[in-house]
């Protein structure tokens, strides 16, 4: 069962007509293909319109759709030999944030990325994606681990946010993440981090301060969710709306602004409507940037990689 | 060089030495009670075949299981001082240990060697459960040292198997001083920038988990092992608690972030040699590689069937 957002709901009324006929056809025996193809170039043409102005808000939505492929997806179709690494050796093993060793196009790199979860009980299990300090720590060791023999790092960057708990705190999120960037920052091998869904705030960066940083085209990049930002500026979460557009949270803005250094087009409808296609876009893409790092002396790569974020902010939109 | 003339001297001991062991012998599985065949256990690298329970085993089996080919090289343990503190239990230390090295035929609690796992240089150090506990004193410590120097010196991988109750108490402070000593030797094998990778076996416990133990770049562990640092009665006791169900074990090391992976023995070999491959081979050997993983395994392999 297809899920359609808002936006959808003309795409969704000529694909239910498709079905329809289909159904018919199976039935009876009649030839509706000519009336198939005029409905599915009438879906495309309303998918094209759609997708090709889509406001910050309704990519929010499309960076949040239930069947947009996830890290484990990726890890499925494009990684080989996954052996996933688990635990910081402090305190717990965080199911939100993913980490291992894998061969990428060949390349044995680091894994790292967040999973939101695929059914009820993973969500849970994996808490919406929003990861705890242990999480974070699991990086930091992993990314060492990395730096130590000199393996590539990958980043696959997909949370609402880190976690916003007792607990957490308790146990220091904010240093959690703040290691996590030193270690990001300071690691002397290849980093390519890509955002594939929602970027959100510190604990998107914790794992993102890379040599280079990709975006799928329909994915958000945020210090806050617009539901945070509405509720402390406009106090009121209903104008998540207006500030997501304000936000400039869009894959495009971040372009602009220099925040990224390139966008991973989507098939048309958004990634949920080509998985396998999007999984391969972004493997690609990760794997071209990776193959022009991969040798690269390793004090230039973590100097370049210092000075392209010192950059940020000295160009506006 | 001259530390391996005289130290190790590398000797190449009968490589797959059988035991005596009756061959029609039944075992009990400690976990489900169950009676299991011996040459069946045995065949099933001691896993219970009814409940997948995971028993211990002999340093030099283990070897067996892990190196290429099942051969290796054992190296002679370097000579150490024997009851240092003359202590005495009920027993002489010293008949203790000339007991434990009749019984077992190692000269002390670990057996340390070197060859090839996947091709690639290894020297593993593995724990003898059945010398007086696996328990570490200065000869083990030794051993752990030596295995290091030796990894360094051939650029190979170093594994260490600990399967211990800790330090040895009839060494006294002596033992307490093996901590320092194997995290100095687990930090030279890093230092020189070669994996080091523990294969936790039960029971990892004591002074052993509260030093090189829990110090390998990967750590592993094997199902149902206990792992940690107090011993379960000795916390009882202390909180006067019942401790909850799985404390100490692998999985809940798993979960509490203390170890990268349980592995089934099985799996044991393939999972080294698949990590030691990610970390020390990381550039694809063949010219091209497809990013998406081929749809059937083999498929190219097998080539037309004409
Ligand atoms: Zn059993």
């Amino acid at each position: 069962m297809t899920h359609y957002l808002d936006f959808e709901k003309p795409i969704a009324e000529l694909e239910g007509k498709i079905e329809e006929l289909r159904r018919l056809t199976s039935d009876a025996g009649v030839n509706i293909a000519d009336e198939v193809g005029r409905l599915q170039s009438k879906v495309d043409k309303q998918l094209r319109s759609a997708y090709g102005k889509l406001t910050a808000w309704q990519k929010v939505q499309v960076a949040r759709h239930p069947e947009r492929p996830h890290f484990v997806d990726y890890v499925e179709a494009l990684i080989d030999e996954w052996t996933p690494l688990a635990g910081d050796r402090l305190f717990g093993e965080d199911a939100a944030l993913i980490g291992g060793i894998g061969r990428l196009a060949g390349y044995s790199c680091v894994i790292l990325g967040n999973e939101k979860g695929a059914d009820t009980d993973d969500r849970v299990k994996r808490n919406f994606g929003m990861a705890r300090p242990e999480g974070y720590r699991k990086a930091q060791r992993l990314m060492k681990l990395a730096d130590r023999f000199r393996l590539p790092v990958v980043a696959l960057v997909d949370t609402p946010g880190a976690y916003p708990g007792i607990d957490a705190e308790a146990r220091g999120q904010a240093e959690a993440i703040a290691r996590c960037m030193e270690i990001c920052l300071a690691i002397r091998v290849p980093f390519v981090a890509a955002v594939i869904g929602e970027g959100g705030s510190g604990g998107a960066i914790a794992i993102a301060a890379a040599n280079r940083v990709l975006m799928l085209e329909h994915s958000i990049y945020s210090v806050i969710s617009p539901e945070g930002c509405a509720s402390i500026l406009w106090r009121s979460a209903e104008q998540a709306k207006e500030a997501a557009e304000a936000l400039r949270l869009t894959a495009q803005d971040l372009l602009k602004l220099g925040v990224i250094d390139s966008i991973v087009p989507e098939p048309l409808g958004g990634a949920h409507r080509d998985r396998g296609r999007t999984i391969q876009a972004v493997g690609e893409a990760v794997a071209r940037n990776l193959r022009e790092l991969i040798g690269q002396d390793g004090g230039v790569l973590r100097m370049r990689r210092r000075e392209k974020f010192l950059e940020m902010g000295r160009q506006g939109l | 060089m001259n530390w391996l003339t005289n130290f190790i001297r590398p000797k190449i001991k009968a490589l797959v030495r059988k035991t005596d062991v009756p061959e029609n012998l039944w075992d009990k599985c400690p976990s489900c009670t169950k009676m299991i065949f011996h040459r069946d256990l045995e065949a099933n690298q001691r896993v219970c075949p009814h409940c997948g329970h995971h028993l211990r085993l002999k340093a030099k089996r283990r070897l067996e299981l892990l190196f290429d080919d099942g051969t290796f090289t054992c190296i002679e343990l370097p000579k150490t001082a024997t009851d240092p503190l003359r202590f005495r239990d009920q027993k002489k230390y010293s008949d203790r240990l000339k007991d434990a090295r009749d019984k077992t035929g190692e000269s002390d609690a670990i057996v340390v060697a070197h060859g090839t796992i996947g091709r690639l240089p290894v020297v593993i150090a593995a724990f003898d459960f059945d010398f007086m506990g696996g328990s570490m004193g200065i000869a083990v410590g030794e051993g752990l040292v030596a295995a290091a120097k030796l990894a360094t010196l051939q650029q190979a991988t170093l594994i260490a198997i600990p399967s211990s109750g800790g330090a040895r108490m009839q060494e006294g402070i002596l033992s307490l001083m093996q901590l320092p000593r194997t995290v100095i030797a687990a930090e030279q094998v890093k230092e020189a920038g070669l994996p080091f990778i523990v294969i936790l076996a039960d029971p990892t416990t004591g002074g052993v988990s509260a030093s090189f133990a829990m110090l390998g770049d990967i750590a592993i562990a094997e199902p149902g092992a206990v792992i940690g640092f107090a011993g379960a009665r000795v916390i009882e006791e202390t909180i006067r608690e019942k401790l909850p169900a799985g404390f100490q074990r692998s999985e809940y090391l798993l979960e509490h972030g203390m170890v990268d992976m349980v592995v089934h023995r099985h799996q044991l070999r393939d999972t080294v040699i698949r990590t030691l491959k990610l970390i020390l081979q990381p550039t694809p050997t063949a010219e091209i590689v497809p990013l998406l993983k081929p749809v059937a395994d083999g498929a190219a392999a097998s080539g037309p069937a004409s």
